[in-house]
C-alpha cells in the first residue's frame, strides 16, 4: 500500500476546475434525458477476473476506521445502543451545519447531523415517538416539540390513527396485523441517487420544471394537481440538496466529472434523503458498477491508481456504516439491531447477456476485508448462473469469511423487472427511479388460522377480533372443517389488511412526503402495496398435520382452542414432500389472490413478500399454540423458513420446499435463511467455496428467489451470547438482513441458535 | 467372497437408513447421499452404530429413491455433485446398489460408491461400471490392529483396492485417525506406500476422530471403548498427511 502517494494526490478537499464530466463516455441518449440505464450499457466494463487486482486499505483509511470503531465501541456501551441524539433541531435537509469525524482523514465527508452516531429527531412521522425515542435513551426533548407538533404541524401518526377504524385498532393490538408503518417512516424507496453524479442538479431541476409545464392540462383533477405539488416539493428538495452540499464546499449544481466526485456526488444524494426521511428502510439501489465507470475513466486518465479507487469505495461505506435513525424501544424490538437496510446491489446480468459485474462489484465486497465484516451497508448480490467464475467464487469466499452477504435470484427477477432494478430493504426489488413500494409490513397467518378454529375470537386475549364465525367444535380437527372457516376468514384479513394499509400510506403521503427520494423518480411511477405474510410454514405444518395426522383440541375454560395435540406423524415442510409443500404453495397463492381483490390507494399494484426479519419472535410471542405442535410465544420461522429441526433431510430438500413458492405470487419476495458450520461446506477451503457456489447454482435454478448465508459454528453464537465486547462485528443474516449478533435482544440471539444447522456427520 | 453360481431374480428393493440430500463430504460437490442399514463390520469408533443391522432401515423401492433423486438431478448436476451411497456398508446389498447405481446414471448424474472394501467381492462389474469414484475406508494397515479396530480382516479390503487399481477405477482413500489405534506412523507408511502404488488414488481424506456418534451408542446400549480417547491434535493430523504427501498423493 502506497500510503504516501494516496496522501499526495487527495489531500485538498475542494476540487481543482473540473474537466468536461461526460468526456470519454459513449454518447447516448442518456445525454438528452434522464437515463441511467442507457448510460450504463454505454460505459460498463464487464469484469471476468478474479479478486487478484485488489488493494487493501490506505494508512488514512485504516486510521479513520479505528476512530469510527472507537465511536461505535461508546455508542454500544451506551443507554439503548444510542451515543447522542440532538433533541433541538427538527430534522431536514439544511437543517444542520457541515459535520465531520476527522477533516485530514475522510475522502468522503458528510454526516445526517453535525456529529458522527448523534442522531437527528424527525417529528413528522410522529411527535410522540420523537419523545419516547429520546427519553427511553436518556434524552431531553426540546420544548419546541410539543410546542410545534402536533398543534402548528400534524404528524403522520395523528393522521392514521384519525382514520383508522376500531376494527383496525383491535387487529393491531391483537397481533393479527402488527410492524405496521403508522408511527414510523416507511422506507422502501430508492432514490436513483446516481442520478446526481451522472447529470448534476442543474439538469434535473430543469428536467422536473418540464414536467411541471407537461402537467399544465385542461382538466386538473385531483391525482394531477396531487402530482403538481408533489413535483414542486422535489424541485424545493433538490434545491436544499445544493445548499447543503455547498456547506460542504461541493457545487452539485453540475454533474460529476472525476470518481471522487460521482463516489462524494452518490453520497450526498443519500445523505439528504436520510436527512429528511426516517423510512425502516432507506436502501441505496445499485450504485457499484455505475460509480466503476467513473472509477475506469480516471484509471485510463492515469488520475486514480487501484489503491486509491478501493480507498474512495471504502471511505463510502465508512458513512453508510455510520446511517442512524432515532427509534423507540417497542421498534428495536421488532427491528433489532438498529438496521438501516442500506442495500446495494451488486452483479447481475444485462438484458443482452453481458454480465453486469465491474471491478467496482469486487471492490464493494472486498470493503468487508478492508473494513471488516457488517450488517450494512446490506450487501447483495445478484447472482445468475451465467455470472464470471471469478466472481462467483469471491462471492462464496467472501461469505465464508464474513457472513455479510446475502444473495438474490437474478435470471428469476429479470424477466419481471428488467436489468436495473434495485432491492429496498431485504427482498423487495423495483426498477430504480421508476417505482415505489408502499411498505405494509405483514400479517399473521398463523393466528389467522386460530381464529378460524376460535370462532374469530383472538386465542390470547379471548376478545373477538375477526368475524364471529361458528368455532370448530369437535375433538379432533377435520380438514374440510377447518378449510371452510379459514378460507373466509383469510378474505376477511386481507380486506383489513389492505385498508389499514390504505390509511397508513394515504396519511403518510399527506405527512411525511419523501421529497428528496421522489425527486429523483421519473414523473410517473408504478406503486405497489407491499403486503407481506408471517407464519407460513406453521400454517402449511398445521393444514399438514390436520389432514395426514389427528389433531385433538384442548380447550381452556373460555372454550377457546389453546393448545392441540398431535397423534401420528404428518409430512412437514421443508422436506422436498409435495404433500405440504403444495400446501405451502397454494396457500401463498391463495392469499395474494385475496389481496389482489382489494382496492388500493393511489391504484397500486397489490404484491406480498414471505418475509419477517427478527420479528419472527415478535410475532410467535402473541400468538398462541398452533396445530403443527409449536407451542403458544414460541417464535415462528424466518420468513418462508421450514420451522426449526423440521427439515430433516438436509439443505438440499430443504432449498427444495423454498423454491416451490411461487414468485409470481410473491413478487414483494421470499426471504430464506441458511445456517451451516464451515465444515458442512466440505474439508478443505477449495471445496467448501466450490460447494457453497454449487448450492447457490442448484437452489437458484430450482427457482429459489433469495437466501441469506450464514457460515459459523454453533459454538461461536453461544460464546458471543456470553461474551458479546468479544464479537463486535460478529455479523449474521436473519430472515433478509444483517446484524451485528450482539445487537439482538437475547431471545433473538436464542431463536437463531436454535435454528437449523445442517452439521455433517 | 464367491461370485453367485447361478442368475438371481435382481431385486430393486432395500433397507435404508437415511438420506441427506447436501452431503459435502461424500464426494465431489453437492451430494444426495444414501446411508444403507447392515453393517458387518463393527468399527469401535462408528458414528453410526445404529445402521449395524439391515432389518433395523426402512425397506424401500429403488424405484422411489430414484424418483427421488430424479427431482434433485438438475440441483446436483449444476452444483458438480451427484449420488453417493453409503452406510452402513452398502455392499451388504449388492443388488439395490447396482440398480440404484444404473438408475442414476440413466439421469446422467455422477456416481461414488462408499465403502470398507471388506465385501469387495460382492461388487460384480455390472455394479461397478456404473461407479465413477469410489470412497474406499481403509481402517487400517496391519491385519492385527484391523481386527481389533474393526473385527473382520484386512486382506479382502486390500485384494478389493488391487481391483480397482486394475480397472483404473478412481479411488478416494478415507482413513480415520485414532490416537492409540490407528496412529502407528509405520502403518500409516506402509499404507501410504500401498495407495501409492494403486496409481488410481485420487485424494486421501485423513478424517480426525470425533466422538459426535457417541450419544449413539448410549442409545442402543452398546458399550463405547473409546470414551477416554481424545481427538488426534492438529499437528500429528498434519504429520499423518505429510506422510501421505511424501508418496505423491494429494492428501487433505
Amino acid at each position: 500500500m502506497d500510503t504516501l502517494l494516496t496522501e499526495s494526490v487527495v489531500a485538498s478537499l475542494t476540487p481543482a476546475p473540473a474537466p468536461h464530466p461526460w468526456r470519454g463516455f459513449k454518447a447516448g441518449v442518456w445525454q438528452a434525458e434522464v437515463n441511467v440505464r442507457d448510460f450504463l450499457q454505454n460505459t460498463l466494463t464487464p469484469y471476468h477476473g478474479d479478486g487478484a487486482f485488489l488493494a487493501g486499505a490506505t494508512g488514512r483509511t485504516r486510521a479513520l476506521w479505528d476512530t469510527v470503531t472507537a465511536l461505535l465501541r461508546q455508542e454500544r456501551a451506551a443507554t439503548g445502543g444510542v451515543l447522542d441524539a440532538d433533541t433541538e433541531t427538527f430534522s431536514s435537509i439544511v437543517s444542520h451545519p457541515p459535520g465531520h469525524i476527522d477533516r485530514d482523514l475522510e475522502l468522503i465527508v458528510g454526516l445526517q447531523t453535525d456529529k458522527p452516531l448523534k442522531r437527528a429527531i424527525m417529528p413528522t412521522g410522529g411527535w410522540r415517538m420523537v419523545k419516547t425515542g429520546l427519553e427511553a435513551y436518556g434524552f431531553t426533548p426540546s420544548p419546541k416539540l410539543e410546542d410545534t407538533f402536533p398543534r402548528l404541524r400534524k404528524t403522520h401518526n395523528d393522521g392514521v390513527f384519525d382514520v383508522y377504524t376500531d376494527e383496525m385498532l383491535r387487529c393491531r393490538k391483537s397481533g393479527v396485523i402488527t410492524g405496521l408503518p403508522d408511527s414510523y417512516g416507511r422506507g422502501r424507496i430508492i432514490g436513483d441517487y446516481r442520478r446526481l453524479a451522472l447529470y448534476g442538479a442543474e439538469f434535473l431541476i430543469a428536467d422536473k420544471k418540464a414536467q411541471l409545464r407537461s402537467l399544465e392540462l385542461d382538466c386538473l383533477d385531483e391525482e394531477t394537481l396531487r402530482l403538481r405539488e408533489e413535483i414542486s416539493e422535489q424541485i424545493r428538495a433538490l434545491g436544499e440538496l445544493v445548499a447543503m452540499a455547498r456547506s460542504y464546499g461541493f457545487d452539485v449544481t453540475r454533474p460529476a466529472a472525476t470518481a471522487r466526485e460521482a463516489v462524494q456526488w452518490t453520497y450526498l444524494a443519500y445523505l439528504a434523503a436520510v436527512k429528511e426521511a426516517n423510512g425502516a428502510a432507506m436502501s441505496l439501489g445499485r450504485v457499484s458498477s455505475f460509480l466503476d465507470a467513473y472509477i475506469e475513466r480516471d484509471l485510463r486518465e492515469g488520475r486514480l491508481c487501484e489503491v486509491e479507487a478501493q480507498a474512495l469505495i471504502d471511505q463510502f461505506v465508512i458513512k453508510l456504516r455510520l446511517v442512524r435513525f432515532l427509534r423507540t424501544p417497542e421498534y428495536d424490538a421488532l427491528f433489532s439491531g438498529d438496521p438501516t437496510w442500506v442495500t446495494e446491489c451488486i452483479g447481475g446480468m444485462a438484458l443482452d447477456g453481458r454480465t453486469l459485474v465491474t471491478r467496482t462489484s469486487f471492490r464493494m465486497l472486498h470493503t468487508l476485508s478492508t473494513l471488516g465484516p457488517a450488517p450494512e451497508p446490506n450487501l447483495t448480490v445478484l447472482w445468475s448462473e451465467r455470472l464470471p467464475e471469478g466472481f462467483k467464487r469471491f462471492c462464496a469466499e467472501t461469505s465464508i469469511r464474513t457472513c455479510s452477504v446475502q444473495y438474490e435470484n437474478d435470471d428469476l427477477m429479470r424477466p419481471y423487472w428488467g436489468d436495473d432494478y434495485g432491492i429496498a430493504c431485504c427482498v423487495s426489488a423495483m426498477r430504480i427511479g421508476k417505482q415505489m413500494q408502499f411498505f405494509g409490513a405483514r400479517a399473521n397467518l398463523a393466528k389467522t388460522l386460530l381464529y378460524a378454529i376460535n370462532g374469530g375470537r383472538d386465542e390470547v386475549s379471548g376478545e373477538q377480533v375477526g368475524p364471529a364465525f361458528a368455532p370448530l367444535t369437535g375433538e379432533v380437527l377435520g380438514y374440510d372443517a377447518v378449510m371452510a372457516r379459514f378460507e373466509p376468514m383469510m378474505e376477511w384479513l386481507a380486506r383489513v389488511y389492505m385498508n389499514t394499509l390504505n390509511a397508513i400510506h394515504c396519511l403518510h403521503d399527506k405527512y411525511m412526503y419523501e421529497r428528496l427520494e421522489m425527486a429523483l423518480h421519473d414523473r410517473d411511477v408504478l406503486r405497489t402495496m407491499a403486503c407481506g405474510i408471517a407464519g407460513l410454514s406453521v400454517v402449511a405444518d398445521s393444514l399438514s398435520a390436520i389432514r395426514h395426522a389427528s389433531v385433538r383440541v384442548v380447550r381452556d375454560e373460555r372454550g377457546l382452542a389453546t393448545d392441540f395435540v398431535i397423534e401420528g406423524e404428518y409430512p412437514a415442510y421443508g422436506n422436498n414432500d409435495a404433500r405440504v409443500d403444495g400446501i405451502a404453495v397454494w396457500l401463498v397463492e391463495r392469499f395474494m389472490a385475496a389481496l389482489r381483490r382489494q382496492k388500493t390507494y393511489r391504484n397500486a399494484v397489490p404484491t406480498q413478500s414471505v418475509l419477517t426479519i427478527t420479528s419472527n419472535v415478535v410475532y410467535g410471542k402473541k400468538t398462541g399454540a398452533t396445530p403443527d405442535g409449536r407451542k403458544a410465544g414460541e417464535p415462528f420461522a424466518p420468513g418462508a423458513n421450514p420451522m426449526h429441526g423440521r427439515d430433516r433431510k438436509g439443505a438440499v430438500a430443504s432449498m427444495a420446499s423454498v423454491a416451490k413458492l411461487p414468485y409470481a405470487h410473491a413478487q414483494d419476495g421470499i426471504s430464506y435463511t441458511f445456517t451451516i458450520v464451515p465444515a458442512g461446506l466440505g474439508p478443505t477451503e477449495g471445496e467448501r467455496v466450490a460447494n457453497l457456489a454449487g448450492l447457490l447454482d442448484g437452489y437458484f435454478a430450482q427457482g429459489g428467489h433469495h437466501i441469506n448465508v450464514n457460515v459459523f459454528d454453533r459454538e461461536t453464537l453461544l460464546h458471543a451470547m456470553d461474551h458479546p465486547e468479544l464479537y463486535p462485528q460478529l455479523t449474521i443474516r436473519v430472515s433478509g438482513y444483517a446484524v451485528n449478533f450482539i445487537k439482538l435482544t437475547r431471545e433473538q440471539q436464542l431463536d437463531v441458535v436454535n435454528r437449523t444447522f445442517h452439521a455433517m456427520h | 467372497m464367491s461370485t453367485h453360481d447361478h442368475p438371481r431374480p435382481p431385486r430393486t428393493d432395500g433397507w435404508v437408513h437415511s438420506v441427506e440430500t447436501g452431503g459435502t463430504a461424500d464426494g465431489p460437490g453437492i451430494r444426495y447421499v444414501l446411508f444403507l442399514a447392515g453393517c458387518p463390520l463393527r468399527c469401535q469408533y462408528c458414528h453410526n452404530p445404529d445402521t449395524r443391522h439391515m432389518h433395523d432401515g426402512t425397506r424401500t423401492a429403488a424405484a422411489d429413491i430414484l424418483g427421488e433423486l430424479a427431482g434433485y438431478a438438475a440441483f446436483l448436476t449444476r452444483a458438480r455433485g451427484g449420488l453417493t451411497i453409503s452406510g452402513g456398508e452398502p455392499l451388504v446389498q449388492p443388488e439395490f446398489c447396482a440398480a440404484l447405481f444404473r438408475g442414476a446414471k440413466e439421469l446422467g448424474l455422477h456416481t461414488a460408491l462408499d465403502t470398507s472394501g471388506f465385501l469387495g467381492g460382492h461388487a460384480d462389474e455390472h455394479l461397478l461400471a456404473d461407479v465413477d469414484l469410489v470412497l474406499l475406508d481403509v481402517k487400517a494397515f496391519k491385519e492385527a490392529t484391523h481386527r481389533t479396530l474393526t473385527g473382520v480382516p484386512l486382506r479382502p479390503t486390500l485384494e478389493f483396492a488391487e481391483r480397482l487399481s486394475l480397472m483404473r477405477k478412481p479411488v478416494w482413500l478415507r482413513y480415520v485417525l485414532v490416537p492409540g489405534l490407528t496412529d502407528d506412523l509405520g502403518e500409516i507408511e506402509g499404507l501410504a506406500a500401498f495407495a501409492a502404488g494403486l496409481e488410481v488414488v485420487e485424494r486421501v481424506d485423513v478424517l480426525p476422530f470425533h466422538t459426535l456418534g457417541e450419544y449413539k451408542w448410549r442409545e442402543l446400549g452398546l458399550p463405547y471403548r473409546l470414551a477416554d480417547t481424545e481427538p488426534p491434535s492438529a499437528e500429528l493430523v498434519g504429520r499423518v498427511r505429510d506422510r501421505f504427501r511424501a508418496h505423491g498423493l494429494n492428501a487433505v
